[in-house]
């Protein structure tokens, strides 16, 4: 059954394939049998590789590039952690299909948007399975192609290009370092396969070393920009311009974890640098809060849940940074099984009132749409993390107790965790209560079918159920990450820990249901007066990042292109075509078609050149 | 018997060749322009035997039979050449033909 991993890149590929060549002649119910079926056979196949595993696998398929020393395979290497993410690609990824199949059916361009989406699970499980780094850099570049591709799926709107090439250019910064982090290892090392660069750093390279540094940060640049963490965090608000699946699929649950991917398979650098694990560690602590706050004050459905994404993404690079590996998988995957909900019923919501996005033009829902109430619910539960009952409790409580206990992290970091779980769970009651409580303000037009239900009822449930594995989930992943080292003298017990977590749960929820649901005349108070206006202001625009990037960054360079706009290099070459022309101009004028005047040129020639040779 | 001196006939077939040339770039009539060809070619001819006297050398006369039959061929293509041109365009003007330009 192991032999059978090849596939699983495979299938979604040719599909997608098929698609871009043949989709227009294919009628609609073809085009959804094979963009959804090769999804479906993508995540069987992983589901009886996952059987079959034992330990570890490598499947070699043949030699990619061979120049000197320098031979990387196209091959996949199975481990636990490939594993995991695989599986959690493609069943969550098969479940947004067929949601897809539905979602999208009204669109003209239905072939291509599967093509797009199988190729993107396509490249993302290349990226998991990938044996060599340079493999891995294939499908990283591969899903952010489908990204820009899908943000831009309705390119009619021009705001909607330029979203898609904003995500392409700011991911491309990171991508730039790491791919010069991919040149400096290979450099240093020799080799690109992934078990051999971990086995020789850890051989070669010192802890602290500056090799070791310089790679991982180069890495982490790499990983920041994919996974949307401060300082390139402004991509992903503006990517919600794509089609709600692909928001769930590629912007919520699994590319932008790529960066999170990345860090724990190379975790052997990381743990060589210990002063980059702390910048892991405070740049997902930082980027926790700071989109927290910014979630708090968008009224675009769809922008609040991406900050929650890239706040939630802020929680793993914290599990990171404090050496929680197997935390920051698990979280990984919960937030995987809860935000692809929570994107899917806001799909519904925003399909049932005629593509309405603002927050504050919903309400009363709850009644109208029970399907999307329910599962909204339970999502933002396990979002918010209600205690005991969801997923995302369990896996944000290991974050928090890894980062209070573990010798990289401290009280800093914890605090900061707690104050995100506040914010969260006062964002995401906010969504609830503006969206499904209140009057209706908005009538419903569209109900959602059965290939709409049954992805979220799916994922509703694995919302719940997904966190009670913890224990066993970690344990598994121990067999390819480091396990967390249970701290000899925790300064708190595990208990009152998650008290705490629990504690600012509910302190978020009661601030929610006071602000927005029993008195909102108060939250429209503080939005009043002139610090909180500006406030708003402020974290509605993302703590003004975008304003500053464009003063710093994009304004600069097209002040240089417009001094530059007739391109000095260019000119040096167009004056050279110039020169030939004028050349050819003089030529061409000696050509009058008058045979007199040629005898004349060949008699002159010929006299010419006798003088030299009888003079010179 | 006497021979020229080579000087003399050298300066005499320069002469001839030089009238030839400037009948060729002056003359627009195509009949004019064949003679002075032929003549130019006479001119050089004269040269050959000039040259082949003074060496007492047969090989110049021999040169001066190629350039008469040379010129015998020349002549019957450039005439077939001239008559076409005539019926072409009904003049005899050489410049009349200078469509083929840059």
């Amino acid at each position: 059954m192991l032999r059978l991993l090849w596939l699983i890149p495979a299938i979604p590929f040719l599909s997608a394939l098929l698609l871009a060549v043949f989709g227009s002649r294919f009628s609609r119910m073809t085009v959804a049998g094979l963009g959804v079926g090769s999804i479906a056979g993508s995540a069987v196949i992983s589901i009886l590789t996952a059987v079959a595993f034992n330990g570890s696998y490598t499947q070699s398929l043949w030699v990619w590039i061979h120049v000197g020393g320098f031979r990387p395979e196209i091959a996949f290497r199975l481990d636990a952690l490939s594993l995991v993410m695989t599986l959690v690609v493609t069943f969550v990824g098969f479940l947004i299909h067929l949601y897809s199949a539905e979602f999208m059916l009204g669109d003209e361009g239905y072939s291509r948007f599967f093509a797009y989406m199988n190729l993107f699970v396509a490249c993302m499980v290349t990226l998991l399975l990938a044996d060599n780094l340079l493999l891995l850099y294939l499908g990283w570049e591969g899903v952010g192609l489908c990204s820009y591709l899908l943000i831009g799926f309705w390119y009619q709107d021009p705001a909607n290009g330029r979203a898609g090439q904003k995500a392409f250019v700011v991911t491309r910064v990171g991508d730039t370092a790491m791919a010069i982090g991919l040149y400096l290892i290979f450099h240093s090392l020799g080799t690109l396969r992934i078990e051999d660069v971990l086995r020789e750093a850890a051989a070669r390279w010192p802890a602290g070393s500056s090799y070791a540094i310089a790679a991982s940060a180069l890495l982490l640049g790499g990983a920041v920009g994919k996974s949307a963490q401060l300082p390139l965090q402004t991509w992903l608000p503006d990517a919600m311009a794509g089609p709600t699946p692909t928001s769930a699929l590629i912007h919520a649950a699994t590319m932008v974890t790529a960066g999170v991917y990345l860090i724990a398979r190379t975790h052997v650098l990381f743990q060589l640098a210990p002063p980059v694990m702390l910048a892991v560690a405070i740049i997902g602590a930082a980027t926790l809060l700071m989109a927290g706050f910014s979630a708090l004050t968008q009224d675009d459905i769809k922008r609040v849940l991406a900050y929650s994404t890239i706040s939630q993404i802020g929680y793993m690079f914290l599990a990171l940074g404090v050496g929680a590996w197997g935390a920051a998988i698990f979280h990984f995957m919960t937030h995987a099984f809860f935000k692809a909900l929570l994107f899917l019923a806001a799909g519904i919501v925003i399909e049932a009132l005629h593509h309405e996005h603002n927050i504050f033009r919903m309400g009363g829902l709850r009644r109208e749409l029970p399907i999307a109430f329910w599962t909204f619910l339970i999502g933002g539960c396990a979002l918010a993390g209600l205690p005991l009952v969801t997923a995302g409790f369990y896996s944000k409580d290991l974050i928090l107790w890894s980062a209070r206990t573990s010798a990289a992290g401290g009280v800093e970091l914890w605090v900061a965790g707690l104050a995100g779980v506040v914010l969260t769970s006062l964002y995401t009651f906010r969504l609830i209560f503006l969206v499904f409580f209140g009057e209706l303000r908005t009538p419903v037009s569209k109900r959602p079918g059965w290939a709409m239900r049954i992805p979220v009822s799916v994922l509703a449930i694995l919302a719940i159920i997904g966190g009670f594995i913890g224990g066993s989930f970690t344990r598994f992943l121990a067999t390819s990450l480091p396990a967390f080292p249970e701290p000899a003298a925790p300064g708190i017990t595990e208990a009152a820990a998650g008290s705490i977590a629990a504690i600012a749960f509910f302190l978020g929820l009661a601030a929610a249901w006071l602000l927005y649901l029993k008195h909102p005349e108060l939250s429209a108070a503080m939005a009043a007066n002139a610090t909180g206006r500006a406030l708003h202001r402020f974290w509605f625009a993302d703590w003004g990042m975008d304003w500053l990037y464009d003063r710093v960054f994009v304004r600069p360079l097209t002040a240089i292109t417009f001094i530059n706009r007739r391109d000095a290099i260019d000119s040096l070459y167009n004056g050279l075509a110039r020169l030939a022309t004028l050349g050819y101009r003089a030529l061409s004028w000696t050509e009058t078609g008058k045979l007199r005047w040629y005898a004349a040129g060949i008699a002159g020639g010929t006299a010419l050149f006798i003088a030299i040779a009888l003079f010179l | 018997m006497a021979t020229v001196p080579l000087r003399d006939g050298l300066i005499l077939s320069g002469v001839l060749f030089a009238l030839g040339l400037v009948g060729l770039l002056v003359r627009r009539n195509m009949i004019f322009i064949l003679m002075s060809i032929e003549v130019m070619l006479n001119a050089s001819g004269l040269a050959f035997v000039v040259a082949g006297a003074r060496w007492q050398q047969p090989d110049g006369q021999v040169v001066f039979l190629f350039i008469l039959a040379m010129a015998a061929a020349e002549v019957s293509v450039g005439l077939a050449l001239v008559l076409e041109l005539y019926h072409q365009y009904k003049s005899l003007d050489v410049d009349a033909a200078s469509r083929m330009k840059g």
